[in-house]
């Protein structure tokens, strides 16, 4: 009963927007000038449309519902003073602008867009160059950030903001964004039950996509290509993982994904190619890792300490400098049914399953963990004559870190290129 | 000088092992190629194959070739020709006709498969220049320890035992020292070790180009900021070429004193 007033309400509202919304038109050929005065006028559920020119203005406030709309792309100079909007209301829409220069600061997070408090929000198809952050959230639920474009060209940590910052925020959805040369892609702090789709982060100077305290979130086909590190994911649980191609992160301390202190996640179909470390985890429980392609990477994974539980079934790991990399003891984790570009065994009733297990820490892997500079050693004749040996008859390799199971074939995975 | 170099270059040229060496690397090319027609994997699986490979050959066709012309060097000692010439001949001759047949060798099949027209043909061109460097090397070494014993078997065996120790004792000790002192601060440590074995300074000139992202690990930075740079690159080169120069002055000077 309860619901059918509300849906009744809701389309009286909606009606009543219709019947009582009406739209402006801001340029420099317009009657009104400026965006500040056409929203000073607006009632709540107008709509602003932008002509196509140039708009110096100090930060824009929008207290009240409305749709703006740029035409063309405007470009609106925040002159280096401050944010650029400022998204005070619930249920406001901001289409196609061209936002530059917001101001830097070591103390305050300015930004070109930033929204606090509101729900209902849609941030769609804007452009962002030279902003210090980009798309700030703040406090906020149900909204979409859809489809804008952040270019920056940041040189340090310090002085560089983050493309996409959500903080304290539930129920997000960040799809179809590219973000560039900023200091994080795309940071969530806080953010609960959000969904992160079909991104772009490249180039970006510390992470391509940052997770703090966040859980029960979703991404799934994004790319992140070129980052200082592709996406680190801290202190979160049950975040789920699809389809991401983690691309050419490379440095001296680098990785596609670092997972460090997470629970109950799944990372499934996702490319991790030319990586230094293609997973990093440290203290990462009960995740099920299946059906990824570990290409060409120096590590595939690297697990250090505090590891529980995890399931590595049905991947391919191949032509990588070292597979798997582990320390301490097996911990109930289980690796199954995985294909290993350099397993060597045979199979001799043909049902696609070598009939000798592969041992995927080599001893180069486990020397190189102990001491790392004898990595220099790497594709000696005589590391491969120990790592034969070793292969032969194991000693200090863990003896039941092995796959039982190894395919012959590599595990058919959907993929999207 | 250039009439001996002529002569061994023609001799060798003529020679059934050089064709073997030839026909191997051509059919180890194809035989890369037919089972993975990817040319820059096909330049990773090559680059083990010649770090080992080359030194190897090097060694024992130069100490072949040294003891079988044996007669026909004494019969050049006899005529008004200065040593020098005699064995900087010889040694170039050698070196020669064995860089051509694996340059030539590997090289068909590259370009068969469209080397050209691909990203690795600067790392297809540096494992060229190493494999010859390599070549150049392990000639006169082998030449020097053949021109110190005159038994045989002896020479055979040194020159043996001076292969493994390059390929893999070398490697072997400076792994176990790598460990046994890993307290201490290494990278340093195996930046020189690395630069006193040309066998492991070819490795790391040819790894730095295909296996960056392992080497760019959190020690690899040190390695990569000194090989990977052009200073890098030709220190590199000069310290291959001091390697090269030093055991062909040695042979000359030796072969200089020797009482035949």
């Amino acid at each position: 009963m309860r619901l059918r007033i509300q849906k009744l309400l809701a389309i009286l509202l909606l009606f009543s927007g219709v019947l009582s919304a009406t739209s402006r038109v801001v340029g420099p050929q317009e009657k009104i000038k400026t965006i500040a005065e056409a929203l000073a006028i607006s009632a709540p559920g107008d709509t602003v449309f932008i002509q196509p020119g140039t708009y110096q203005e100090e930060t824009i406030y929008i207290d009240k519902p409305m749709v703006i709309i740029g035409r063309g792309y405007p470009v609106i100079d925040g002159m280096n003073k401050g944010y650029v909007l400022e998204v005070r209301s619930d249920s406001v829409t901001v289409k196609g602008l061209l936002l530059i220069n917001v101001q830097k600061s070591y103390t305050k997070a300015y930004a070109a867009i930033h929204v606090y408090g509101s729900k209902y929000f849609v941030i769609e198809g804007n452009k962002l160059r030279n902003s210090f952050f980009g798309i700030l959230v703040e406090r906020s639920k149900d909204g979409i950030i859809h489809g804008n474009t952040v270019m920056g060209n940041a040189v340090t940590e310090q002085s560089s903001g983050n493309g996409i910052h959500a903080w304290h925020s539930d129920r997000l959805t960040i799809s179809n964004n590219h973000v560039e040369g900023m200091r994080d892609g795309i940071y969530l702090e806080f953010v609960n039950n959000s969904k992160i789709i079909g991104n772009v982060s490249r180039n970006n100077i510390r992470y391509g996509l940052h997770f703090m305290f966040s859980n029960d979130d979703l991404y799934l086909k994004n790319r992140f290509e070129n980052n200082g590190a592709g996406v680190a994911v801290m202190f979160s649980k049950r975040i789920d993982m699809r389809e991401n191609e983690f691309m050419l992160n490379w440095g001296s301390a680098s990785y596609g994904l670092l997972l460090k202190e997470i629970l109950e996640g799944e990372i499934v179909g996702n490319t991790f190619n030319k990586n230094t470390i293609g997973i990093s985890a440290d203290g990462a429980s009960k995740i099920s890792f299946s059906h990824n392609n570990f290409d060409n990477n120096g590590w595939a994974i690297r697990f250090h300490g505090a590891c529980y539980d995890n399931n590595i079934v049905n991947n391919n790991f191949r032509h990588n400098a070292l597979d798997i990399s582990y320390k301490g003891p097996m911990n109930g984790n289980i690796f199954d049914q995985n294909y290993w570009s350099e397993y060597a065994g045979y199979d001799l009733d043909k049902n696609n399953v070598g009939d000798v297990p592969y041992r995927p820490v080599k001893l180069f892997s486990y020397v190189v963990n102990k001491t790392p500079e004898t990595i220099i050693l790497l594709r000696s004749l005589f590391v491969d004559i120990i790592n034969f040996s070793e292969k032969v008859s194991p000693i200090m390799t863990p003896d039941n870190l092995k796959d039982n199971r190894p395919l012959m074939k590599p595990v058919k995975i959907n993929d999207r290129s | 000088m250039l009439k001996i170099l002529k002569y061994s270059f023609m001799d060798l040229m003529r020679s059934r092992w050089s064709y073997v060496y030839f026909f191997f690397y051509l059919v180890l090319g194809f035989v890369l190629f037919f089972l993975n027609s990817d040319v820059t994997k096909a330049v990773i699986t090559l680059m083990n194959v010649i770090i080992v490979l080359t030194p190897l050959i090097g060694t024992i066709f130069g100490v072949m070739y040294f003891y079988s012309s044996r007669e026909f060097t004494e019969l050049l000692l006899a005529q008004p020709l200065k040593r020098r010439t005699i064995f900087a001949g010889q040694y170039l001759g050698v070196s020669l006709s064995l860089s051509m047949s694996l340059v030539i060798g590997v090289g068909i099949p590259f370009v068969l498969y469209g080397i050209f027209g691909s990203t690795a043909i600067w790392d297809f061109s540096t494992l060229m220049l190493v494999g010859a460097f390599l070549t150049f090397i392990f000639v006169a070494l082998s030449f020097n320890i053949a021109l110190a014993f005159k038994d045989k078997i002896k020479g055979f065996g040194f020159s043996i035992l001076m292969w493994l120790f390059m390929a893999v004792i070398y490697d072997g000790l400076f792994l176990l020292s790598m460990m046994i002192f890993d307290d201490y601060p290494l990278d340093k440590l195996a930046l020189g070790a690395t630069l006193f074995n040309p066998i492991d300074l070819s490795r790391i000139l040819i790894l730095l180009k295909l296996d960056i992202s392992a080497l760019l690990g959190y020690t690899g930075a040190v390695f990569k900021n000194f090989f990977g740079t052009g200073l890098g690159l030709f220190l590199s080169l000069s310290l291959l070429s001091v390697w090269v120069i030093v055991p062909a002055a040695l042979m000359l000077r030796q072969a200089r004193s020797k009482d035949f």
